[in-house]
């Protein structure tokens, strides 16, 4: 029975994530009733889970060529206060402004790729000095000043467009929720019916063997990066229609929390194996999680302990499954 | 030098002259090769002989100091492996260079895959998986290669025969001219070898011919066509498993025995 | 040298260890005629410590001290402002000023400091024990927090019996800025505090319940939804600082209650105030966190020449910077400074 259970899994290991979300959704509808397992709160989730969820998808992608990506709350945070600067202080378009922020986050991740496949560091130690840099750059840029919301408001609506929201079923979803839902959906398609995204596996699994076979793993490398960092300035323009202002301060604990959902999605560490699919899971497990506990008035100590908790719970059953 | 030659036709691949040389140790001095279609050659020698080296040469891993290399009779330089596939040598290495998480399929068309016809290949780049499923299923039973019935499991779950057997259908399924294999059976049981040595019969008889490099000398006399024996950097013998005995192999190899001599 | 006379934390054993780390440091560092004074902040991302810094380096520039700062990586960080510690005691500073991230877990660094001779003052937060600081300047968080629970419960006039409340904290550290500010609210709306050391423990009925928001916009924004859906008619929300509270206020926008709910908040941030002038933040209190800096300095510069210590201010064991509450709906006859008046003593 067991064997069957671990071949199932094997076979499918996006699939343990998924039972975890279900048995947690499960859990907190008994526990919690309608207040929790209605249509408003599960989008509501889905927006809370909206940042994260972005981040997440570039960080999948540089964790399956057994890399990681520190950085990625930096590039953010510095993407976003480009963005509001431009358009609100410098009187920027705002498309232009938000074109911009795209590109520097391209040049953040592209700074990054570089570094790892030039001067062959790892990318931990990589993406842990670029985070302290463009922090810094943040800093600076920003002048440690708050762009307030009704100042974006007036100046450049554009950059809060990700947070408008509609009705749909009862529910309300922002066009930062979908853009995350379509990211993702591409991200999947790439990784799973593009040969580049079968390179990234074997980059990551394999590098030797990938090269002897002709892949040019630097360029993927590259390109992972590079990727990523446009994904994480996306993010940006997402903080901003959630926050609704430019905060330097933003996004502190965001490269950890990536990195905790993609964990917690079954993607492994050591690179290789994996899918965004169990990122988004993953994300939402930590949502629902934090929500649900929330609601039913658990003191906030826990939350942060349940967290943990299924960190280990995930790498465990990971491991148990890669067992072959 | 003893035995007779294959046949009429030109060496595929061949070399004269090779020498490398890493810092004061000279690897190769003055090494001759070649190999005729339709033959698996054996290549035998000591630890230290130099025939690592030389494979390395053949298969565009190293460049030679010194010599020439020829391929279907034009003279070739190869940079790097990449290009040896390219003109058509590919090489089985020791370690197999799979990527075991993917799948067979995926292991098999890996840097060389296949994508849909029209809008879906070009402007999407998607791939035909099933396409590359079914050639992967077509190709693997011409080779014999039935005991993996399902294509889509992931290469680290395969046994270590299976996986070699992969590893030469990778090589053999995309039309190359020479096959190098190094080692291929070392880390077998004895009936997986069996089947390794069956896939390389497989493999010679559709017109592939195969370099092979080995330590297991019963396994060579088994199914080598002809032995090129590798001494001091240089080729100092082929011999042919029929007239010579493996004793003999041994001690040509060793130095025990002069090339021209027999017991 | 500077002159150790006569006050209660520099004695004989302190003069002559002194000697001994002057013989320890290099001659050059002991002759030196400019004395060191080192500013440790929680974060230099927060516009607070920032403004705080900038006021620092203008009075030590006025009175010809060198100043060397240092931050936390982050909100908590705390292992680094233990280095900075040592650092600053390596190089002979005369005095520290430390915001400390972990208000207990600092103190052992403190003693040393204060054992190699280092005039330690505590800062914006006071430590765990009080006086394990020689002295401290700070806002009385309590009473800033006792001014808006006040106005809210002014505000709401006969509705605060029946009011419903969420408390958006910092985060679940509990760190003393935070349970003042929380208790203090409560206090002031009228709500009984039980052990005013810990948040939560209250059991009145109007209180929806707590949830904690990093201080930050994202948090406070995830705070408000998640409270909003225990209980949809919330109608007064305390929040720790304004970027939570600018964070609580785009909840409330999504869900169209922006105008039913009375937002109040503590810190004096120039964004904050232009939150109140735009109705987004009912009254804030507000802090002086420049202040806070300068007189820690100008108390560093007269202790290394007169050994004179900073006086704590009247019936308090600090010295109190004062709150002012910024609004431009008074009530309950509270003294309040206008919204356009805060905007010219704000910071950030």
């Amino acid at each position: 029975m067991l064997e069957l259970i671990h071949r199932f899994f094997h076979r499918n290991p996006t699939a343990a994530p998924g039972i975890v979300l279900l048995v947690a959704v499960a859990i907190f509808s008994a526990v919690a009733g309608d207040r929790f397992f209605q249509p408003f709160n599960l989008s509501l989730v889905l927006q809370q889970v909206t940042i994260i969820g972005l981040l997440g998808v570039a960080q999948t992608l540089i964790i399956l060529t057994a890399g990681i990506d520190l950085s990625v709350g930096a590039i953010m945070v510095l993407a976003s206060v480009v963005m509001g600067r431009l358009a609100v202080d410098f009187g920027w378009p705002p498309a232009a402004a938000v074109a911009l922020g795209l590109a520097v986050g391209a040049a953040c991740g592209t700074v990054n790729g570089v570094i790892v496949t030039r001067l062959r560091l790892p990318p931990f130690i990589v993406t842990l000095g670029t985070w302290n840099v463009f922090l810094a750059l943040n800093l600076w840029y920003s002048r440690s000043q708050t762009i307030r919301s009704q100042d974006i408001e007036s100046a450049a609506p554009l950059l809060q467009w990700t947070g408008r929201s509609m009705e749909l079923l009862g529910a309300r979803v922002t066009v930062g929720s979908l853009l995350m839902v379509l990211l993702f959906g591409v991200a999947w398609y790439a990784l799973n019916w593009s040969a580049w995204g079968k390179h990234v596996y074997a980059t990551g699994d394999n590098p030797q063997a990938a090269q002897l076979v002709g892949i040019r793993t630097n360029r993927v490398l590259l390109s992972v990066y590079a990727v990523g960092g446009v994904i994480c300035a996306v993010a940006g323009w997402a903080l901003i229609g959630r926050i609704g202002s430019v905060s330097p301060q933003a996004g502190l604990t965001a490269n950890l929390d990536s990195i905790t959902a993609v964990v917690i999605g079954g993607t492994s560490l050591f690179g290789g194996r994996g899918s965004v699919v169990g990122t988004l899971i993953g994300a939402l497990i930590v949502g629902i999680l934090r929500n649900g506990l929330a609601l039913t008035g658990v003191d906030v100590l826990w939350q942060e302990f349940a967290v943990g908790l299924l960190i280990i719970i995930a790498v465990a059953l990971d491991q148990w499954i890669r067992r072959i | 030098m003893t035995g007779n030659r294959q046949s009429a036709s030109p060496p595929m691949l061949e070399a004269h002259g090779l020498v490398k040389r890493f810092g004061r140790v000279t690897a190769l001095d003055g090494a001759d090769f070649e190999l005729y279609p339709g033959e698996v050659l054996a290549v035998i020698g000591d630890n230290g002989a130099g025939k690592s080296t030389l494979i390395k040469v053949l298969s565009g891993a190293l460049v030679p100091d010194e010599g020439e290399v020829r391929f279907g009779g034009e003279p070739v330089s190869f940079r790097s492996p990449i290009e040896a596939r390219l003109a058509g040598i590919e090489t089985v290495y020791q370690d197999l260079a799979l990527s075991p998480a993917l799948d067979i399929v995926e292991n098999l068309f890996l840097g060389r895959e296949r994508r849909a016809r029209g809008i879906l290949g070009t402007v999407f780049r998607r791939l035909d998986r099933v396409g590359m499923h079914r050639e992967a299923g077509e190709r693997m039973s011409e080779l014999g290669l039935l005991t993996v019935t399902d294509l889509s499991q992931s290469v680290e779950t395969l046994s270590g025969g299976q996986r070699q057997g992969v590893a030469v259908a990778r090589a053999a399924v995309f039309g190359s001219r020479v096959i190098i294999m190094d080692e291929p059976t070392a880390a077998l049981g004895v009936s997986e070898t069996n089947r390794v040595l069956e896939l390389i019969r497989t493999v010679r008889d559709r017109g592939t011919p195969i370099v092979l490099v080995s330590h297991n000398m019963p396994q060579v006399w088994e199914i080598a066509d002809r032995i090129h024996v590798h001494r001091l950097g240089r080729r100092v013998a082929v011999i042919r498993p029929g007239t010579h005995s493996m004793t003999d192999g041994v001690a040509i190899m060793t130095g025990a025995m002069g090339p021209g001599e027999r017991h | 040298m500077r002159a150790n006379e006569g006050t209660s934390s520099v004695t004989g054993p302190h003069a002559s260890r002194r000697a001994a780390l002057c013989a320890l440091v290099l001659i050059a560092a002991c002759a030196r005629s400019e004395t060191t004074v080192g500013l440790i902040t929680k974060s230099n991302t927060n516009p607070f410590f920032v403004k705080m810094r900038e006021g620092a380096e203008v009075t030590a520039k006025e009175l010809g001290l060198e100043l060397r700062t240092f931050s936390g990586r982050y909100d908590g960080d705390n292992d680094t402002q233990v280095q900075a510690i040592e650092n600053l005691i390596a190089v002979g500073a005369t005095a520290i000023l430390i915001t400390a991230n972990d208000p207990q877990a600092i103190v052992p660094a403190v003693q040393r400091a204060r054992e190699a001779g280092v005039l330690v003052i505590a800062i914006d937060t006071p430590l765990d024990p009080m006086d394990a600081a020689d002295a401290t300047i700070a806002t009385d968080n309590f009473k800033a927090g006792e001014l808006i629970g006040r106005w809210a419960a002014a505000t709401l006039g006969e509705r605060t019996a029946d009011a419903r409340i969420a408390m958006l904290n910092l985060n679940p550290n509990a760190i003393t800025v935070d349970v003042a500010r929380d208790q203090g609210f409560l206090r002031g709306f009228g709500i009984e505090i039980h052990d005013p050391n810990v948040v939560g423990d209250e059991t009145d009925p109007r209180i929806v319940g707590h949830d904690v928001t990093q201080g930050a916009e994202e948090g406070g924004r995830r705070a408000m939804e998640n409270l909003l859906q225990r209980d949809p008619s919330i109608n007064v929300v305390y929040t720790v600082n304004e970027p939570s509270a600018a964070g609580a206020f785009e909840a409330l926008k999504a869900v169209g209650r922006e105008h039913a709910v009375t937002i109040v908040s503590v810190d004096g941030g120039c964004a904050g105030v232009a939150d109140v002038r735009d109705g987004v933040i009912g009254a804030t209190a507000m802090q002086f966190p420049v202040q806070m800096a300068v007189l820690g300095v100008r108390a560093a510069a007269e202790w290394s020449r007169t050994g004179a210590m900073p006086e704590p201010s009247p019936g308090l064991a600090f010295y109190d910077t004062g709150v002012e509450l910024i609004t431009d709906r008074p009530a309950g006859g509270i003294p309040v400074t206008s919204s356009t008046d805060g905007l010219t003593k704000c910071w950030g």
